[in-house]
């Protein structure tokens, strides 16, 4: 232990720890911008560039940052000196004096830790004015926004992009002040290897990287009288959408949500849970197939946009792996304008499929032109947990006054497999339900698989199946689920099935949730708010949903089928490396 | 050497090829080849004498006659006059500039008389790509030494006993450097020369590796046996193809006689180099920059700790050198650490090398013994101000240090002292300003410099010096205000205080420093919105003189404006509001008729 000194309080702590991290075991604030320590995904921002946690070390010339500065022994600290106090205004007012100060009509506004912390540090006048750099913003892609005039160099979106998703994307470009993140070779983002998970966009800290809006399509499509809208949510959704109104992460809001969406004035409000179900169906019976058939295995699942396009570009020697299934939202889309289409005698045209994710990836992918039928794309409108937050807000409902209401039918009806699908291991835990109870004719007692829950970045399991040992991986994050596919290319592994979700956490940490501002255990409570929501759920298995057993029965015929392919299957596409 | 009766030295710096050293290289060889002299006298391409001034440089041994200012077309008289008839050749001798005459040889140059030369040792006299050459001047001789009769910690030892002191800038005691690195538990460690010499004027790195690189190179296996690397890169700026070339040969041959390697003079040891080229990165040269960019990573500085001695390239412990600092190594292991403590002072001991730039009649590059004060170095050795002006300031340390006026000329020269009055040694920069420098100016220029250079990771540097520059550039233009003066002074202390690495830390030196010793210039530029010096455009004015302008309309017809009106043979007239003070006027007349002020 390091015995130390912090305005004049005592405190000892490990070897190895920062400063920052001394002074919060006082319960001393400093406050921080470019820092951020998401310890348990690897994601830590300790770059030092802000210089907004400096603090007075006896002994030391200069004042020192706090959050990469390591305690030594007899150290004498000092956090809220004058010194200190006017290095952080001239600070915080040389960010603003580069600063398009727009606050009030910002995208960030109110969530921008800027802002925060200039109200913190009360600045009312910026002393030093000069040039204001500026860039184009890169509107190019359909999922991020990327307006460089916001950015504050603190570079966590690079970290996390380079270091924990290993996308290898964001990078800082030229120097001295004209220095701006850019994408690979400076490319708009569209004609990048960006995966859009929207990961640098969940930590970013003012609006310099924000979701490409699909609010203004949604509320036209609402307003048009020839339309029918109908509307699904994310598993992930219904656990976090109640931080924006004030409750704790991981409250399940699933009632209120649908009232809401009722109120918004949707037609009906389905669940994409149920399309989890169904997945789970086509899936599950895939991998028995390839079991069965000696197909290639692993197979690997395919509801993740952002891996989906991760391995088009890093692992496109090996398209033949994953899962031709599609990602559950897009099979919700693709039943709703034939199967609902049809038994409600709406012609497809007149549907309009707006998905509820917690994800900007899912924008990407509504548009990728193989995921439609007869030159309609499966869904319409992709709005994210925030952006649905943002139009109660506007259509002034206090989602939490709101009485519980129940999905409607036919496409609401889901199992706790398909709920577990927001977080990372929920899918293939899932698919072993089934895949289990099919392949061996018994029912499974024990239906929750503890080894494949958790933080871990990958994750292993060996389920006894009949008289086989089935190989389970699971990796969040994509520099995981690139070491596991290493692996795998390498003839290292010699798994069965693996499940692959691009943010960490899975989708409860998604690029479209409501910010975290670097508290891990937002994510993890909203892990526990799904695990809840399975464990309450009567059904827990997909293939006892008995609105898919009627959807096979009345209109796709058998699981793997020649309708489930047409209307539920996909294929990948080979994409340039860098 | 004993079958030629002559050698011809020619300098191959980097200064005195741009001055055609190499055509006249190649009509000594062809004259003397016409002569039929090839088996009597042989022409050496040498690396950097140091006296730029007067460059191209020939000395002639074994005779020592140091021929000045050499054109290709004197080939022919040194060749009939000098080697066959023995006479030396009186106009290309150094014309003494306080009345002595002509001086024969160079110990006899005011600009050598002070001059202590240990890095600079074989510069200007071996054949830098010719190992043999560098070898018979006891090159590698100290590595025999270390690896056979000292163990790694003697070798140390013998650093730290010598008090040597990194010249790239910091300072830091070289032997504790090595010890730190020794002691720092790795499989792999790494030795880094650091030749990305980048301070504006100063050219100390690249004369030593052009002139002689094996000293670099030995004293890096040197340094690989005391702290336990078998593997050194010298990071290098891609600007310097010369020193590059010179390296490339110096290696190969190195390695072609065993010196480095695998099992190097038959003790075991195992050390090879690598050249790694920088693009040009001003801030490359912070060490913890420069091993991201050896990485292949952006080139951006660090928070220390971890030191590179515990974490540097590839996360291994890495001991990283400036050229310099090397250069000194293999003499102290030939001479004694007690002979190097000899030299220079007991805090800084040893001698520094200087690149004597600006206003001085003696450009060049110079070996001073530490504690040596900036007169000897300015007056003697560089020959005082050039054109009689008067002296107002020498700027050390380069980009970011500090000016320092003639109050303080008297003062040693050492890393203490030249901190205590608000500037530093740097890597050796030594600019000198006469009167006609305009303070704000100079300033204003370091501070564009280092604004450019900054590579834009922490806010202080990339905002705060450019807000700084932005002040500074409305003061020259005669737009700044009293509140602007007292801006500069915070927000600069403010960037020292707070900035990551020491570019940033000491980027607003130029200006605090001429703020605090020049500030009655700085108030004419705010208050009378007057540049002194007559240098800050914005703020001149160029009039004309009725009695002394003679109408010859010369002014008006090189103004770009234009802005000149009057007759022929009458008196003309500036517009001053559309003057744009380009100056054109005012070098162009011949009558002195007009004026700047």
């Amino acid at each position: 232990m390091i015995h130390m000194t912090i305005n004049n309080q005592k405190v000892a702590v490990e070897d190895g720890s920062t400063i920052l991290e001394a002074a919060r075991k006082l319960k001393i604030r400093i406050p921080t911008l470019c820092h951020l320590d998401l310890h348990d995904i690897r994601m830590v921002n300790r770059g030092a560039s802000c210089r907004v946690c400096v603090v007075e070390v006896e002994g030391r010339r200069n004042l020192a940052p706090s959050c990469s500065t390591p305690v030594m022994e007899g150290m004498v600290v000092t956090t809220n000196s004058l010194r200190c106090i006017q290095a952080r205004r001239t600070i915080i007012e040389l960010f603003l004096s580069n600063h398009p100060k727009d606050c009030l009509v910002c995208e960030k506004s109110l969530g921008c830790e800027l802002q925060a912390l200039a109200a913190e540090y009360h600045i009312r006048s910026i002393r030093y004015q000069g040039e204001r750099a500026t860039h184009p913003i890169d509107v190019s892609s359909r999922a991020i926004i990327r307006n460089m005039d916001k950015c504050i160099m603190c570079r966590r979106c690079e970290t996390m992009c380079n270091e924990v998703q290993t996308v290898h994307v964001l990078s800082a470009i030229n120097r001295g002040f004209d220095t701006y993140i850019a994408a690979s070779m400076n490319m708009p983002m569209n004609e990048s290897t960006c995966v859009f998970c929207g990961q640098c966009v969940a930590v970013c800290p003012t609006a310099a990287l924000t979701e490409v809006s699909h609010i203004d399509n949604v509320w036209n499509a609402l307003n048009d009288k020839n339309k029918i809208v109908v509307v699904q949510t994310a598993p992930a959704v219904r656990v976090a959408l109640g931080e924006e109104f004030g409750e704790e992460p991981g409250t399940i809001v699933t009632g209120k949500m649908v009232a809401a969406l009722r109120r918004l004035g949707f037609d009906k409000v389905f669940d994409t849970d149920f399309a989890a179900d169904l997945t789970i169906m086509e899936e599950a019976t895939e991998f028995i197939h390839r079991l069965k058939h000696g197909g290639k295995l692993p197979i690997l699942t395919s509801c993740c946009p952002g891996w989906v396009k991760f391995f088009e570009h890093q692992f496109n020697d090996m398209l033949d792996i994953p899962s031709t299934s599609k990602s559950p939202h897009e099979m919700f889309g693709a039943i709703a304008k034939s199967y609902y289409a049809e038994k409600m005698g709406i012609p497809p045209q007149n549907i309009c499929v707006v998905s509820v994710m917690p994800c900007l990836a899912k924008k990407y992918e509504a548009a990728r032109p193989e995921l439609s039928q007869d030159g309609l794309q499966n869904v319409d409108e992709v709005i994210t947990t925030r952006e649905l937050a943002r139009m109660l807000k506007e259509a002034n409902i206090d989602l939490m006054q709101l009485e519980d209401e129940d999905y409607d039918d036919p496409l609401g009806e889901s199992t706790g497999a398909s709920v577990i699908f927001g977080t990372t291991g929920g899918v293939i835990e899932a698919a072993l339900r089934t895949a289990y109870e099919w392949l061996t004719n018994e029912t499974l007692k024990k239906v929750e698989f503890h080894d494949l829950r958790g933080f871990d970045g990958i994750k292993e399991a060996v389920i006894k199946i009949n008289d086989m040992d089935v190989k389970i991986a699971v990796a969040h994050g994509l520099g995981n689920a690139r070491t596991l596919l290493e692996n795998i290319r390498e003839g290292k592994a010699d798994y069965h099935g693996i499940e692959i979700m691009a943010c960490p956490g899975g989708c409860i940490g998604g690029g479209g949730q409501p910010y975290h501002h670097g508290d891990i255990n937002v994510i993890k409570k909203r892990m526990e708010g799904i695990y809840k929501e399975d464990k309450d759920k009567k059904l827990r298995k997909s293939h006892e949903n008995p609105y898919i057993k009627k959807l096979y029965e009345e209109y796709l015929g058998e699981p793997y089928g020649e309708r489930a392919h047409e209307l539920l299957h996909t294929h990948y596409v080979k994409r340039k490396k860098m | 050497m004993s079958n030629v009766r002559m050698h011809l030295l020619v300098c191959g710096g980097t200064g005195c090829t741009s001055s055609d050293s190499l055509k006249l290289l190649d009509h000594l060889n062809e004259s003397i080849k016409q002569h039929g002299l090839s088996e009597e006298v042989e022409v050496v391409v040498t690396g950097c004498f140091g006296f730029c001034e007067k460059g191209p440089i020939i000395k002639v041994y074994p005779d020592g006659v140091f021929y000045v200012s050499v054109k290709p077309e004197d080939a022919e008289d040194i060749v009939t006059e000098h080697i066959i008839k023995g006479r030396q050749i009186d106009r290309l001798l150094f014309t003494d500039p306080h009345g002595k005459g002509k001086l024969e040889g160079q110990k006899d140059l005011p600009f050598y008389k002070k001059q202590i030369r240990i890095a600079l040792r074989n510069c200007g006299f071996i054949d830098p790509e010719n190992i043999h050459e560098s070898l018979a001047a006891d090159g590698y001789k100290a590595l025999g030494k270390c690896l056979t009769e000292l163990t790694p910690d003697e070798v140390i030892d013998t650093v730290v006993q010598s008090g040597l002191r990194g010249r790239g800038g910091g300072g830091f005691p070289t032997g504790l450097k090595w010890k730190y690195t020794r002691k720092s538990k790795s499989k792999e460690k790494y030795i880094i020369c650091n030749a990305d010499e980048g301070d504006p004027g100063a050219f100390m790195d690249r004369s030593i590796l052009e002139g002689d690189p094996h000293s670099v190179l030995e004293a890096m296996a040197i340094a690989g046996y005391a702290i336990g690397a078998e593997h050194g890169y010298i990071y290098i700026r891609a600007e310097y193809p010369l020193a590059i070339h010179r390296l490339v040969v110096a290696i190969d041959q190195a390695r072609e006689l065993g010196l480095l390697g695998e099992d190097i003079l038959g003790t075991g040891f195992n050390f090879d180099i690598e050249l790694r080229y920088g693009a040009g990165a001003f801030v490359c040269g912070e060490e913890t920059a420069l091993i991201h960019s050896i990485e292949g990573d952006r080139g951006e500085p660090f928070t220390k700790p971890p030191f590179p001695a515990e974490s540097g390239v590839w996360n291994q412990p890495t001991c990283v050198n400036n050229v310099e600092t090397l250069a000194n190594i293999s003499p102290i292991f030939l001479k004694g650490a007690d002979w190097f403590r000899s030299i220079g002072t007991e805090k800084s001991p040893g001698t520094k090398v200087f690149a004597l730039a600006g206003k001085v009649n003696n450009v060049g590059l110079v070996e001073v013994p530490m504690g040596i004060t900036l007169r000897e170095v300015i007056f003697n050795i560089g020959g005082g101000i050039k054109n009689n002006k008067k002296f107002k300031a020498v700027q050390t340390g380069g980009p970011s240090g500090g000016c320092i006026t003639e109050e303080y000329l008297d003062i040693p020269i050492d890393y203490e002292t030249l901190g205590s009055i608000g500037s530093m040694m740097g890597s050796g920069g030594m600019i000198v300003m006469d009167e006609d420098n305009c303070m704000v100016d100079i300033a204003k220029f370091y501070l564009e410099f280092t604004v450019d250079e900054s590579c834009g990771k922490c806010t202080p540097c990339r905002i705060g010096n450019k807000r700084m520059f932005e002040i500074m550039v409305n003061i020259a233009k005669g737009k700044g205000t009293e509140q602007d003066l007292s801006d500069l002074r915070e927000l600069g202390e403010i960037i020292k205080d707070t900035s990551l690495c020491g570019l940033g830390q000491t980027a607003p030196n130029p200006v605090l420093s001429t703020m605090k010793y020049f500030q009655d210039e700085y108030r004419a530029h705010v208050i009378e919105k007057r540049c002194p010096a007559g240098v800050c455009q914005d703020l001149l004015i160029y009039h004309i003189l009725p009695d002394k302008c003679v109408g010859c309309t010369a002014c008006a017809r090189v103004c770009p404006v234009p802005c000149i009106s009057g007759e022929v043979k009458k008196v003309h007239e500036i517009d001053q509001e559309l003057c744009i003070k380009c100056g054109a006027c005012f070098a162009k007349c011949k009558f002195n008729a007009i004026e700047k002020r």
